[in-house]
């Protein structure tokens, strides 16, 4: 499952489709489970009519754990050390999403293992929405 | 922010690794989870932002008896609250960022208590969405021990007006 650090290489990636036609319906859920109830992921009528926006749009953070997903699939279980991310634009009912991770680096600190990726999620158009980084421990 | 009481739940994991479309089975099925190298089933990366649910004050939960700024039979309950703006966003507000280490797994059976402080501030002059103030805040989640587990930071971003879409 986890990576081996003689099999990376700087430089390689693995891509992941993280969602297709996203549906509001995920963002409500994602509301119920993360407890972030902001009537701009869920109120159509509240973000359109108040708030000023075109549609209601996923939270950053849905984002960012579906991005997650793609990194724990790559990297293994109970792997990563540290993830961040920024998000650079925002992610709306219908978008696709493809997240990638590139090898930065493998290197050693204090006797463990360690890959560096760059990480990024992109939507149909090619835009970025998710730019960040991540650690996991890898088999040296 | 503080959270005293995070019970880290496995009927909580299951529906939010749902949420973000993981069916990897160490979220869901304990007797899966014993033959992984965990050992148990561990919480998804993305997870202790959750602890939400247990934070008594969250101002974006509805809360029994207190008005709600989302429509029913108007577009809005009250006006957008002009609090928070760290974690994630707010009425007005959007999430800028967000960063975890990770110390060991979040695990089922943990009960975290969660402690925020603010950090720094700054401002930008942004091209689709005007004047842009940006507030960190740093959360802690350390365990029945008092070992710190997960340690988050977050960044909201207020903005002018809304972000334009072209």
């Amino acid at each position: 499952m986890a990576l081996k650090a003689s099999e990376l290489k700087v430089g390689d990636t693995y891509t992941e489709r993280l969602v297709e036609d996203l549906k509001r319906t995920q963002i409500v859920q994602y509301a119920g489970a993360s407890g972030d109830y902001n009537p701009l992921h869920t109120d159509e009528i509240f973000t359109t009519k108040v708030a000023g926006y075109p549609s209601v749009f996923a939270h950053g953070m849905l984002s960012m754990g579906m991005t997650g997903r793609m990194l724990t699939n790559y990297v293994g279980d109970g792997r990563l050390t540290k993830f961040g991310v920024r998000f650079t634009s925002q992610v709306w009912p219908g978008d696709t999403l493809d997240g990638t991770a590139t090898v930065d680096a493998v290197r050693k600190e204090g006797g463990v293992t360690y890959v560096d990726l760059t990480v990024t999620t992109v939507n149909q158009n090619g835009v970025e929405v998710i730019k960040g980084n991540a650690t996991a421990r890898v088999d040296g | 922010m503080a959270i005293k009481r995070f019970p880290i739940e496995a009927g909580h994991i299951m529906m939010f690794a749902r949420s973000v479309g993981d069916d990897n089975q160490i979220y869901y099925d304990a007797d899966y989870a014993k033959k992984t190298e965990p050992g148990t089933i561990i919480a998804p990366p993305t997870f202790v932002q959750s602890s939400a649910q247990f934070d008594p004050d969250y101002f974006l939960r509805p809360k029994v008896g207190q008005p709600w700024f989302g429509s029913g039979k108007e577009p809005t309950g009250i006006k957008p609250s002009k609090s928070g703006g760290g974690g994630g966003g707010g009425g007005g507000g959007l999430h800028a960022e967000q960063h975890y280490e990770y110390h060991r797994n979040v695990k089922v059976g943990d009960v975290l208590t969660a402690t925020t402080k603010p950090g720094k501030t700054w401002e930008k002059e942004g091209k689709r969405s005007g004047k842009l103030v940006f507030t960190e805040s740093i959360t802690e989640y350390r365990d029945q021990k008092g070992e710190l587990v997960v340690t988050a930071r977050g960044v909201g971003v207020r903005t002018e007006r809304p972000v334009d879409q072209k």
